[in-house]
């Protein structure tokens, strides 16, 4: 089975051909170079996303966050329903975990509030 | 009599007042129309701020958290909720609050740093109704991060630019459907990486050399017409299609905002709409400076703050009795180079400058050529209008000439 | 029981509504949409005109000379802008010339003060962009602009000052006679009033219908306009007409009262009266005919385009009568139906005059409104002294044309109040400027919201559905 993707590190953005088979890249083609080749392994095998969202404090204000690490790709929708549901309480500093795990990231603030 | 007043307090701003203040420049005054520092990176709170500058990915805030702290941990004095509504030539403000009423400060050195402004609807022409629903990305934007309010729950977006694209997968982490993003190029002007990430992972169409070609609904948005575009732009006839849809958000260009530029008298480039600077990022104006979005649109957060500091630097410089001008280079560019930053040299030394290209290249060669001899060059895989180039000029190069013109040639 | 309803709260009902309440009527304005002005008189070319359009003996040549004559005061008194910069048309042949001749003599039989033929040279002296193919043009000094929506909404909240009704979303659906007067009624409300002034503009034949008078149609015509920056508005200073053909009157060229400068109206009539859309090829006649007129306008520096709906009438002049006893029809009120409409409202008081007997103006009328823009126009130390008074006056809403927090919430309770963004906009002029609310839409809410006591979710564009967020975030299912 092939895939075929965009390398998005720099802006030659090469169209790049993966083989794959049970799940394993067996080759890339038309990368120019490697980092476009590990980009591509990871996104074939393995995809992960940060996500950034806010969550609205007990208080009414909205608070921007974000995973801690991306998380995979293919849960991010189920992990905003859990984001979504979280309604800290002030002040909050940037770093401060808001929820302990989500599909194995934390979910911090990323704004100082009072 | 201030030293040093900057107008805005976005991340040029701080990063301005911050390297002016490194530089031994103690009364420095930050004027900020907003009720906190940060500018626009507030409701920037996805992220991607930051590598260059910080070797991390930050969000928005987090990027303009690091540099309100460099700034709130000197004595820099801010103003905020101030609205700056006149500058004279000889570097006379005048802003507004509610503490104060209208004021006027003298200064000894003035950097503007006001940001730039989406393109509105109102300049497209965009025929048929006005309804409600329609915002420009930014507007939208701040509704969703910053009020807490979703624009609509099906939307389209014209436009490809960053914030269209972030917009779009914003929308859709909060429950929108974002049916399509039209963009009018037959190439984005969005970073890659967004177009992956923020339409490729949630399937929503990009289609590239496509328009909207009318607006309807009376009250508010029903839906839009959209329609392919021919090689000059113009809608094709027969390639319409209606899509239904209660949001049409647009991403059509941002405009630097150089009203009170003008009132200064400073001199405009009519490619970038920002001013005219030398090398200092100093402007037709004795003594005012510029950088950041009100000088050029940039496309990374991080380097406005590399170009910030060398105004703050230079102003500081400049206050200090320290510029020295010895030579007037004009910087042209060919037409493949829309623009470059700085588009004049007057010190003979070291100097980056910053451009961008008009269409999407491949393999090309940026040259510099001195007296019609080429003294520099720079080989590049792939070129897009969306990014920022660069190339360093030594000091060297710089005897001998009154002008320098960037070449591009493509194979 | 009120003495008058007038249906509809265009410059025309306006006018009359302030002009009976000046002679002590108790007067009851009806309005369908959220606001006043919002029809015709919202998207018109903004002019008062000298006069020497409509045929002698017209009420149309009429009422335009002696509107016009009325106008500064009442703009004074109201405290809106007037600017007396004077109007040409211009003629690019010996046929326009012709026409332009017979202008004049039409002009100086209407009564028009000041009329002259310029040559090239006059000309150009004057306005130094006008195309190098015009040869001759019309000068009319008495021609002047104004903002039609700042008028009426002043003229409805002068009104309203000195005891005027004003029902907003009050749709007119039935109109019944009784042995007193009348009652209107929507489909939730009744008003009985002894008088009914019909001034509904584009559906002022409905309203006719509903009292058994099919006498007259209405007809929608489109025109388009597109409006540039304030940095265009000094390209010319007096308004610019071409010399009117078979083709019609043409595209006209003028700086507005506040400094943009207007080009438009395209003119097209159209069957549906709600469809206030712009078309592609209206701009392009537009942008076509507006660069004969004026060596180049910077159609990139534009703001916004916008289109609005005359209410053409099928006789050719305006029709201001009585069907039936106690109900009076204003309507086909086309251009120069701004101009006209101060010497329309002293026509209808004359008219009313002869059924309730003669009217004597009453004593605590208050005719002076405070302007819309005082704190605008207010020098550097009263705008401190105001500042300290109020602090909301120190914070800068609408960075584009300079609106303060005060001045928003002025708006928001001063009479008329606006209750949507579109009426904020038409009395602030926030929203109206570069970046048309791209930044300041979002504050204007919120101040609406908190001031009106709704959910941020029901503020509205224009009232009915046009909302502007649809829910709150974090509370949407199904994602």
């Amino acid at each position: 089975m092939t895939k075929e993707l965009t390398c998005i590190i720099c802006p030659m953005g090469c169209n790049m051909t993966v083989e794959l088979k049970d799940n394993k890249v067996m080759d890339v083609h038309g990368n120019t170079c490697p980092r476009g080749k590990n980009y591509a392994t990871n996104e074939c095998t393995n995809p992960t996303r940060t996500i950034t969202t806010t969550v609205r404090c007990k208080s009414g204000e909205l608070l921007p966050v974000k995973t801690s690490k991306p998380i995979p790709k293919d849960k991010i929708m189920d992990a905003m329903k859990i984001i979504n549901n979280a309604s800290p309480i002030l002040p909050v500093s940037i770093g401060d975990v808001i929820i302990e795990d989500v599909f194995g990231s934390r979910i911090v603030s990323s704004k100082n509030l009072k | 009599m201030t030293d040093l007043v900057i107008i805005g307090g976005g991340p040029a701003g701080m990063s301005a007042a911050y390297a002016a203040y490194q530089k031994g420049i103690r009364d420095i005054l930050i004027l900020e129309r907003d009720s906190s520092l940060g500018g626009i990176l507030q409701q920037c709170i996805h992220n991607g701020f930051g590598l260059h500058k910080f070797g991390e990915e930050l969000t928005g805030p987090e990027y303009a958290y690091k540099y309100e702290e460099l700034v709130r941990n000197t004595d820099i004095k801010i103003m905020l909720d101030t609205m700056v509504t006149d500058i004279s030539r000889d570097k006379v403000i005048t802003a507004t609050n509610s503490e104060k009423g209208i004021f006027t400060i003298e200064a000894k050195a003035v950097i503007l740093a006001m940001g730039c402004r989406e393109r509105s609807k109102g300049a497209l022409n965009i025929p048929g109704t006005r309804p409600s629903g329609i915002y420009s990305a930014g507007t939208a934007q701040k509704l969703v991060n910053m009020e807490g309010y979703l624009p609509g729950k099906n939307i389209v977006i014209l436009g490809s630019g960053d914030i269209g694209l972030i917009m779009a997968r914003r929308m859709t982490l909060e429950g929108a459907k974002v049916k399509a993003v039209c963009e009018l190029m037959p190439y984005s002007g969005g970073l890659k990486r967004n177009i992956v990430q923020c339409l490729d992972d949630y399937d929503i169409p990009l289609k590239l050399s496509h328009t909207v070609t009318e607006i309807h609904g009376k009250e508010r948005l029903r839906g839009v017409t959209i329609a392919k575009v021919d090689n000059f732009r113009k809608p094709i006839e027969g390639t319409e299609e209606y899509i239904e849809c209660d949001t049409l958000l647009l991403s059509v260009g941002l405009i630097p905002e150089n009203e009170l530029s003008k009132y200064a008298s400073v001199k405009l480039d009519n490619i970038t709409g920002g001013p005219v600077v030398d090398q200092n990022r100093q402007t037709s104006a004795d003594g005012i400076f510029a950088c950041g979005n009100v000088l050029h649109v940039h496309d990374l957060v991080d380097y406005v703050s590399q170009e910030s500091e060398i105004a703050g630097i230079s102003a500081a410089e400049y206050i200090q009795s320290k510029n020295e001008k010895n030579t007037s280079i004009k910087i042209t560019t060919d037409g493949k180079i829309r623009y470059s930053v700085p588009q004049m040299i007057t010190e003979k030394k070291d100097t980056t400058i910053y451009f961008r290209v008009s269409d999407v290249f491949k393999n090309a060669t940026i040259m510099v050529l001195k007296n019609d001899q080429v003294i520099l060059s720079k080989k590049k895989p792939a070129l897009a209008p969306g990014e920022m180039e660069s190339i360093r000029i030594k000091s060297d190069d710089l005897e001998n000439t009154q002008e320098l013109t960037l070449r591009l040639e493509v194979q | 029981m009120y003495d008058v309803a007038v249906i509809g709260a265009g410059v025309t009902g306006a006018m009359i509504a302030r002009t009976l309440c000046r002679f002590g009527l108790d007067v009851c304005i009806l309005e369908k949409e959220n606001d006043a002005a919002c029809g015709a008189t919202k998207a018109n070319s903004a002019i008062v005109h000298a006069g020497f359009d409509a045929k002698e003996g017209s009420l149309k040549a009429k009422l335009n000379v002696k509107g016009s004559k009325m106008m500064k005061k009442i703009t004074d008194e109201l405290g809106v802008k007037y600017i007396n910069n004077g109007s040409l048309v211009i003629g690019f042949n010996e046929e326009d010339r012709k026409t332009i001749e017979s202008l004049l003599e039409r002009g100086i039989k209407n009564g028009v003060d000041g009329l002259k033929i310029l040559g090239k040279e006059q000309l150009k002296a004057i306005e130094p962009n006008i195309s190098d193919s015009v040869i001759c043009a019309l000068y009319a000094p008495t021609g002047a602009i104004i903002c039609p929506y700042e008028l009426t909404i002043a003229a409805i909240g002068n009104a309203m000052d000195n005891g005027a009704t004003f029902k907003r979303n009050f749709c007119v659906e039935k109109i019944t006679k009784t042995d007193k007067g009348y009652e209107v009624s929507s489909e939730i409300e009744t008003v009985a009033a002894k008088l009914v002034i019909n001034a509904a503009g584009l559906f002022a034949d409905k309203i006719a219908e509903m009292i058994g008078d099919t006498s007259f149609k209405i007809t929608p015509r489109r025109g388009e306009y597109i409006l540039l920056d304030k940095e265009c508005g000094s390209i010319v200073s007096h308004t610019i007409f071409r010399t009117p053909s078979k083709m019609g009157k043409g595209i006209l060229v003028t700086p507005t009262v506040d400094g943009n400068l207007l080009t438009g109206p395209t003119s097209e009539n159209i069957t549906d009266k709600e469809d206030k859309s712009t078309t592609q090829n209206g701009f392009a006649n537009i942008i076509r005919e507006a660069n004969e007129n004026l060596e180049g306008i910077p159609y990139n520096k534009t703001i916004t385009s916008f289109c609005g709906l005359r209410a053409a009438g099928d006789t050719g002049d305006f029709i201001i009568n009585s069907p039936i006893d106690g109900f009076i029809n204003v309507a086909g009120i086309e251009s120069p139906g701004l101009t006209a409409s101060p010497a329309i409202a002293e026509m209808v008081k004359d008219m009313i005059e002869e059924k309730l007997g003669t009217l004597t103006e009453k004593k605590d009328f208050n005719p002076i409104r405070k302007p819309m823009h005082h704190f605008r126009s207010a020098s550097v130390e009263e705008k401190n002294e105001i500042i300290k008074r109020d602090k909301s006056f120190g914070k800068i809403i609408c960075r584009c044309e300079g609106v303060t927090e005060g001045e928003i919430l002025e708006a928001l309770r001063t009479n008329p109040k606006a209750y949507d963004l579109d009426g904020v906009k038409r009395r602030t002029r926030a929203q109206m400027g570069r970046c048309q609310g791209g930044f300041c839409t979002p504050y204007i809410m919120r101040l609406i919201s908190d001031e009106m006591n709704i959910p941020y979710e029901s503020v509205t564009k224009k009232g009915g559905s046009s909302t502007l967020v649809t829910m709150r975030t974090k509370e949407v299912e199904n994602i």
